[in-house]
């Protein structure tokens, strides 16, 4: 029987919505900036680990911010699969081979895994509960990881990890130098953001999306929103896993602050303060932000979460839609302005 | 045999019986009218109707088939769309935004984690003929928050549409409708009802008598008469309860 939505009417051209770019010029811009960091860091006073660390928290963020900012679903225990990672990471390269591709794929499938298993609980439930229960596992990992001495090495956890070097068939790049890790997370980095364009873009991404305005209404146009919701988890915490496997690279350590409460809550002020809630690039504001203001202001005063803490305060009061938000009106305002001067 | 049957239906909240004994026949092609008093169940039984509450007790049979333990995604995927009485829409999107998320072909693909959706213009067409059909042609643009009252209830009809129902329950659809809205909405359900079976909740007896085949009365938690819209001008208990006092 043929229903209402079988018939067509086609609309014009200047009415369809436009397409996403392949390639976005955010990311190319992205690109130039850390692909050169290890040249114009040491001239401005800082170090080429830095950009190491930056572009590790922005894979992280990105992958943290499908699941906050695109999905809404808060997750305040995501560092357990930062974590989860790391030590899959390190346990591969030590007891099972090591091989650079190899102890990555199971950090991302680690955390992957366990991904699956917590959403599988918390799928369920929205707002407050959902939140709770994530912190709730959140804490259940980190205190494994301490506790479970003889595996994850307890508080000091897995040491003398090695940076090996990446083995593409054809030509072989030693990842020892700071410089050389760089250009390989980078890689990383566009691999991840390029992913999660194309998801927020997707069937996938807009159904994620519909499901963060009113669930209740998603459902009831025949949505699967438990499936949604679980996928979502799974891949933010494979992300967070990758993340956590380059973060154990670069650290050449896995240990068991990085699941903490603390560290979980870090990735969510990136999110936050970078403008994740409206900007699919807040996240890389804010990861930015929050590395540079760590280093930068950690140099004059040990009391640096605490100014970072009244920014994050003042923005969450005042520009909820963060710093992204902030360069979009301000680029609202230049677009109006030259638009009145032409 | 009736399209969509409940037979026996029975939902509590803790000690308060809801609905009791609730049976409920619509047959293909009429619009149906449940009226009745407000904290009657009329919306909770639209609500087991569609799968948002599992009724205690009973059957609910939609073209031969026992859907009443299916979950709401199966339900809609068997063709039974609803609106909602507070008008429930994604507002940040646009209104094209919103009826293409609706349209079977996306849900079904809803899997689909690479391909851009802006780039399906077959479902945005699809779409603007729903939206031309509720009267909303011209409107693609807009974001669903910017939209006038009448618009949005327009809209939420359209979302309903778009997923390709075979049966559509209306929940109240002229709640804060005025005159002229009210009437550009019996206009649209007028025109739905020659392709489709629709069910209505309706406190607007003018509307409802003007529009339905026949009409079930649910108080407390029971239907309690029911019969075309002439019988009920005469029902005893209709006249007594004052539900059928405007249109005669």
């Amino acid at each position: 029987m043929a229903t209402v939505a079988d018939t067509a009417v086609a609309l014009a051209p200047s009415w369809r919505p436009a397409p996403a770019a392949l390639v976005p010029a955010p990311l190319i811009a992205l690109v130039a900036i850390l692909g050169t960091a290890w040249w114009w860091l040491p001239k401005v006073g800082l170090y080429p680990y830095l950009g190491v660390e930056i572009a590790i928290w922005m894979v992280y963020a990105m992958g943290y911010n499908l699941l906050l900012g695109h999905s809404g679903l808060p997750s305040f225990g995501h560092g357990a699969f930062f974590g989860i990672g790391a030590y899959g990471f390190g346990l591969a390269q030590k007891h099972l081979v090591a091989n650079l591709w190899l102890d990555l794929g199971a950090g991302v499938l680690a955390a992957a895994l366990a991904g699956a298993i917590v959403a599988a609980f918390i799928s369920h439930r929205r707002g407050i509960y959902y939140a709770l229960l994530t912190i709730a596992f959140g804490q259940v990992a980190w205190f494994v990881a301490i506790k479970w001495h003889s595996v994850l090495g307890g508080e000091d956890g897995l040491l003398n990890l090695k940076r090996l070097p990446a083995d593409l068939g054809v030509a072989t790049f030693d990842l020892k130098s700071n410089e050389a890790l760089l250009a390989f997370v980078l890689v990383a980095l566009v691999l991840v953001t390029l992913f999660c364009w194309r998801v927020t873009h997707s069937r996938y991404g807009r159904a994620l999306a519909c499901i963060r305005q009113n669930e209740v209404r998603a459902r009831f146009l025949g949505y699967r929103v438990w499936r949604c919701k679980a996928s979502i988890f799974v891949i933010s915490a494979a992300i967070a896993g990758l993340a956590g496997a380059l973060f154990a690279m670069a650290q050449q350590s896995a240990y068991p602050n990085v699941m903490s409460l603390h560290q979980s809550g870090l990735v969510v002020m990136m999110v936050l303060v970078g403008g994740g809630l409206v900007s699919f690039w807040g996240p890389i504001v804010g990861a930015a932000f929050f590395i540079l203001a760590r280093d930068l202001l950690g140099a004059y005063t040990e009391t640096w979460l605490f100014w970072y803490g009244l920014v994050f305060m003042a923005v969450v009061l005042f520009k909820p839609e963060g710093l992204a938000g902030i360069g979009r009106d301000a680029a609202a305002r230049w677009r109006a302005r030259r638009a009145r001067t032409a | 045999m009736a399209l969509f049957e409940a037979r026996g239906l029975h939902k509590r909240f803790g000690d308060r019986v809801v609905l009791e004994s609730v049976d409920l026949a619509f047959e293909a092609g009429t619009l149906t009218g449940i009226m009745g008093p407000n904290g009657a169940g009329k919306t909770t039984c639209f609500h087991c109707l569609t799968g948002f509450h599992r009724a205690d007790r009973g059957r609910i049979v939609f073209d031969g088939e026992d859907i009443g333990a299916l979950p709401p995604h199966e339900i809609v995927a068997r063709g039974v769309a609803r609106s909602f009485q507070s008008i429930n829409l994604f507002d940040a999107d646009t209104v094209l935004d919103n009826v293409v998320i609706a349209l079977p072909e996306v849900r079904k693909r809803a899997g689909n984690a690479w391909g851009d959706l802006a780039r399906d213009s077959g479902a945005q067409d699809r779409a603007a003929a729903v939206l031309a059909r509720v009267g909303l042609a011209g409107r693609e643009r807009a974001k669903a928050k910017d939209l006038a009252y009448g618009e949005r209830r327009a809209l939420e009809i359209a979302l309903a549409l778009a997923s390709g129902p075979r049966i559509l329950f209306l929940d109240e659809p002229t709640s804060g409708l005025g005159p002229d809205g009210t009437a550009r909405l019996a206009e649209l359900v007028a025109e739905l009802k020659r392709t489709l079976t629709l069910v209505v909740i309706e406190h607007d007896m003018r509307f409802l008598f003007g529009l339905a085949d026949t009409i079930a009365v649910i108080h407390w938690g029971q239907v309690i008469a029911g019969g075309t819209p002439r019988e009920l001008r005469d029902n005893p208990w209709v006249a007594r309860s004052a539900l059928a006092e405007e249109p005669c």
